[in-house]
Parts: structure tokens; C-alpha cells; sequence
């Protein structure tokens, strides 16, 4: 073996010939084709409707129907995480009728389609016509009417929610499941209980794992919540659907709301984005910059070094 | 400060320990050497009641562990009292497990304010000095992975101390560290020995366990092979399995 520890000439720079992407080419050519057809369509297209998407994109049904949307996408997504994180918790218990029970609902509202549950809430006055508050078996104090405590809002609520909270508890489960054994021993021997351990030490580092699906899930509830048709809750897709009633146009206004879901979720996405790198502090990967922070960067280099190649091609 | 009789533990039909009696009086250094498998760590966490010990008896400051005994039957203690008498226990591990999303400050702040309920300036002012005493007063902001494994594990060693135990564990602490941090992380423990704190060490040390060690315990296969003055020990082992763990290791 030869070792040269002192510091040799320099060789010169190595300029290859690239290779050469004749594939990429074809297929980018054949995109490019098929793009340019979908777009002279949507233009020449009259049924496409775009001036009735554009006049009723912003009427007061319509933004009260997004509002209605956002406000059941939240409070079924609340619901949803405070009864996972609860039956998650119960479902990793030592105590054998805590995590039965946790299974038996996980197994229920994960093994029953979301649409039935909310028809079967919208239903349960048939099932229950009275509600009442009192000593199980014994007296009772408050009598209600099903069909005044259970409005819409609160059917297409139990419904969604119920739904959320059973997949959302095998979520957290799994988020539980992936911390080191050793961070349980290491709060366990600085004498901390089982419930202080698990909020301070074991959620917030099971929060990593947790908030990328947590994201989908809230994209998909807010997808979701358009079922709430069903029990005649007033959101983004039941106002639609009255305008189309009226004025018998459905592509122009599916399009519309399509638009209005996929700007909502696209805000979503971008909050998402930010809750990661929040729960990531202290993880051994080092976090990429934010889209503002790259353009912030790619300024400085732009301006320190105005020919630089690299501040160009770099990503 | 210590007191083992007759301690067996077995997972399922393997065991663990069997059968080990052993003594630590308060300002001791026990050191526990041994193969591994030998159940030296088992012990460790049997002392602070992470695992449940099968038969025997274990105290710890004369009381029994993790059990209550009344009317000539145990009880088993509630998780609360369980907690309590752990807070009195310090733990430093192989593998550090320092709390990944805290800095070296929070991490050693985390148990006194929230098991002991101790005031936040109380414990910020003993937290900076304990990482003081352990060389890290200049990392105090900083996250575990932003520190070599001897500065995690000397912030493992705060950590244990901010709860002003009477007795500290440790579970082979220089095991998964770089040849050259192993020092900076013995010069701690040197130091709190000279400061008279009760230890029971398991290591792999045999320099340390010489030099720091009152007492050495050799285990094998769940049971206690021999145990002496540690520089007798070494020099001049009386069972062949001592011998043939020493001549192996030295």
C-alpha cells in the first residue's frame, strides 16, 4: 500500500460530454400535445360554462356554504383527534377492558361506511325518540325531544367525528408505537406517571409521526364533510346543489365548487407543510428551507455573486 | 443503602437472576462486572423498580421495593408511591436517552418541575450550575443530537442529579461511546463518588472499577461469582470464571 499524506498538484476539472435523454424528449413532446388540446378545449368548450363559475364563485350562498364547510371540517376534526388520542391511549392501557373497549369502537366506526353512520344519527329519533340526563337507572333530570338536540350540524358532527376518531386513534397509535422504548424508561426512572410521561415526553415526539397523516386526514374530512348532504347540513355542496337545481347548470357549478375545495385544501397543505417543521425541532435530519426562506437565499447569492452558475442551476 | 436477599427474576421460564444477595452502605461505590447476559443490568432496573422482582426481598433506604408489607403479606405499591420512591433513585443509561425534543436545559429542568413540583427559578438556577459541574455550561441550548455521545451522556448524568437523588444507577454508561469520550464521562462519575454519592455502577471499566469502585461484585449466569475489594479482585481472582471473563478483558 502507498499513502501520499502530503497535498498533491491539482488535477484539471473534470468537463464530460452529459449523456444524452432522447426518452425524456418523446414523452415531454407527447405532454405538451395532449396539455395543448385540453386547453384549446376548455377555451373553445362553451359548456364549460366559466362565466356562470365566475359569477356565482363569490355569491353569498356560496361563501355562506364555504363557511358552513370549514366550520363542521373543524369541529369533526377536533372530535376526531381528542377521541383518538383518548382511544389510543386506552388502547396501548395495561388494563384489559380499557383496551377492549377501545377495540370493540375502533372496530365498529373503522368497519362501518362513514354515509351509513351519518343517516343512521340523522335517523335516531326513530331509535331514541327522547334524550334525557339523570342517575343511570334511576331518576332522571333533563327530558329532550331527538329531533331538537340533534340538529345537522350536531348529526353530520357525530358522524364524522365518530368516523375520525376511530382512524385517527390507530394514528396515534402508531405514532406511540415508533418512540424508543428507552425515553419511557428514562421519564419512568426520573419518577414521572404514566400520564405525565405520556404528555410531556411520548406525544410530543409521537407528534412526528402523527402530523403528516393528521394532514390528510383534515384534507380529507374537508372532502368528506360534502356527505353531510345527507342530513340537509347547509355546506359548500348542498348550496351547490340547490343553485344547480335552479338553474339546471351542474358542470358550470361542480366546477365552482371544485374550485373552492381545491383552494381550501391547498391552504391546508401549506399549514401542514409548517406543522411538520415545527414538531421536527431536534430530529436528526436537517430541515430544508421554507419556500420563502430559498427565494430570500437564491436574492443573496444572486446579488453576491451575479455570474455564479451554481446560484442559477442550483434547486 | 442497598439491600439484596436471595433476588430472582425470570421472564417466562428464563432466569434472569438467581438468587442474588448484596449489600451497599450508604457512600459506597459498588461496581457490578460481568459478561453480558449475566444479568448485571436486570438488577440495576430491578433497584428502581422498572422490572418486578419473582422472589427475595430488595431495599432500598430500608425499605422494601416497589412492595408494602402488612399484616405478613405484600402489597403492591400504587403507581404514585412507586413514583415517589423512584425521584430518590437517579438512572443514567447505556444509550443516554435523553429527551430529543428538549434542549440540555429542558431536559434537565423537565422531571424537577413537573414529578417534584419545584419553583422554575429554583430549579433553573441548580440546572445551570449541575451542567456547570458536568463541563457543558456552554451547551445549555443545545438538542441531543447536537452533541457528541460524551456530552449527551454527562447531560444524562444532570439530568439524574437535578432531582437530588440518594442513590445513582448506572447502566454501563461509557458502552456506546467513542474511545476518547469515554474520560470526560468517568471524570464525572470520579467526581461524584469523591463527593460521597452512593453508586452501583455496572461497567465494563476495569480501569475505572479499580480505581473508583469500594466494592466489586462479579456476575455470572444470574449469580453473584465473586465479590472483594476491587484491587484484590483483579489482581487475584478465586473463581476460574472471574479468571476467565479477567484475562479476556485485561
Amino acid at each position: 500500500m502507498t499513502v501520499d499524506s502530503a497535498e498533491g498538484h491539482r488535477p484539471e476539472e473534470i468537463r464530460a460530454v452529459p449523456l444524452r435523454h432522447p426518452g425524456r424528449w418523446a414523452a415531454t413532446a407527447v405532454l405538451l400535445v395532449l396539455a395543448a388540446m385540453l386547453v384549446h378545449d376548455t377555451v373553445t368548450n362553451r359548456h364549460f360554462g366559466w362565466g356562470i363559475v365566475d359569477s356565482y364563485f363569490l355569491s353569498p350562498p356560496i361563501v355562506q356554504g364555504v363557511e358552513k364547510t370549514l366550520e363542521l371540517t373543524f369541529i369533526a376534526m377536533a372530535v376526531g383527534v381528542i377521541l383518538g388520542v383518548g382511544f389510543a391511549v386506552m388502547r396501548l392501557s395495561p388494563n384489559p377492558i380499557l383496551s377492549g373497549a377501545a377495540w370493540l369502537y375502533i372496530w365498529f366506526f373503522r368497519g362501518t361506511p362513514v354515509y351509513v353512520q351519518l343517516l343512521f344519527w340523522y335517523f335516531i329519533s326513530y331509535l331514541q325518540p327522547t334524550i334525557s340526563l339523570g342517575i343511570p337507572f334511576g331518576p332522571e333530570f333533563v327530558h329532550m325531544s331527538a329531533n331538537t338536540l340533534v340538529t345537522p350540524l350536531v348529526a353530520a358532527i357525530l358522524g364524522l367525528g365518530l368516523n375520525e376518531g376511530a382512524y385517527y386513534a390507530e394514528i396515534v397509535r402508531a405514532g406511540i408505537l415508533s418512540v424508543d422504548h428507552g425515553q419511557f424508561e428514562a421519564a419512568q426512572s426520573l419518577g414521572m406517571r404514566r400520564a405525565q410521561l405520556m404528555r410531556r415526553i411520548v406525544l410530543p415526539q409521537a407528534m412526528r409521526i402523527i402530523v403528516p397523516p393528521t394532514g390528510n386526514e383534515t384534507i380529507s374530512m374537508l372532502k368528506t364533510s360534502s356527505l353531510a348532504v345527507v342530513v340537509t347540513y347547509p355546506e359548500l355542496l348542498y348550496k351547490t346543489q340547490n343553485i344547480i337545481a335552479a338553474t339546471y347548470e351542474p358542470i358550470p357549478l361542480l366546477i365552482m365548487a371544485s374550485f373552492w375545495y381545491l383552494l381550501m385544501t391547498t391552504v391546508l397543505t401549506i399549514g401542514q407543510y409548517y406543522v411538520e417543521r415545527y414538531y421536527a425541532r431536534g430530529s436528526s435530519f436537517a430541515l430544508p428551507l421554507t419556500p420563502i426562506q430559498r427565494i430570500r437565499r437564491n436574492l443573496t447569492t444572486l446579488r453576491r455573486a451575479p455570474f455564479s452558475t451554481s446560484a442559477l442551476g442550483g434547486p | 443503602m442497598v439491600r439484596a436477599e436471595a433476588v430472582h427474576k425470570r421472564y417466562g421460564l428464563l432466569e434472569v437472576l438467581r438468587g442474588i444477595t448484596l449489600e451497599v452502605a450508604p457512600r459506597e461505590v459498588m461496581c457490578l462486572l460481568g459478561p453480558s447476559g449475566s444479568g448485571k443490568s436486570t438488577f440495576l432496573r430491578c433497584v428502581n423498580h422498572l422490572e418486578k422482582i419473582n422472589s427475595g426481598r430488595l431495599y432500598v433506604d430500608g425499605s422494601l421495593v416497589g412492595y408494602e408489607e402488612r399484616g405478613g403479606r405484600l402489597h403492591e405499591l400504587p403507581e404514585r408511591e412507586v413514583c415517589r420512591r423512584r425521584t430518590e433513585i437517579g438512572m443514567v443509561f447505556q444509550r443516554f436517552n435523553l429527551f430529543p425534543h428538549m434542549t440540555a436545559l429542558e431536559n434537565v429542568v423537565e422531571a424537577p418541575m413537573l414529578v417534584k413540583k419545584e419553583p422554575r427559578a429554583v430549579v433553573m438556577t441548580r440546572a445551570r450550575a449541575l451542567l456547570d459541574r458536568v463541563g457543558l455550561s456552554n451547551k445549555v441550548d443545545a438538542y441531543p443530537n447536537q452533541l457528541s455521545g460524551g456530552q449527551q451522556q454527562r447531560v444524562a448524568i444532570a439530568r439524574a442529579l437535578a432531582m437530588e437523588p440518594k442513590l445513582m444507577l448506572f447502566d454501563e454508561p461509557t458502552s456506546a461511546l467513542d474511545p476518547e469520550l469515554v474520560g470526560e464521562v468517568l471524570d464525572v462519575i470520579r467526581a461524584l463518588a469523591e463527593d460521597g454519592m452512593t453508586m452501583i455502577v455496572v461497567t465494563h471499566e476495569i480501569g475505572f472499577a479499580r480505581e473508583v469502585g469500594d466494592m466489586l461484585v462479579f456476575m455470572d449466569e444470574g449469580v453473584v461469582v465473586e465479590s472483594g475489594v476491587p484491587r484484590e479482585v483483579l489482581a487475584n481472582p478465586q473463581h476460574e470464571r472471574t479468571k476467565a471473563f479477567l484475562s479476556k478483558v485485561l
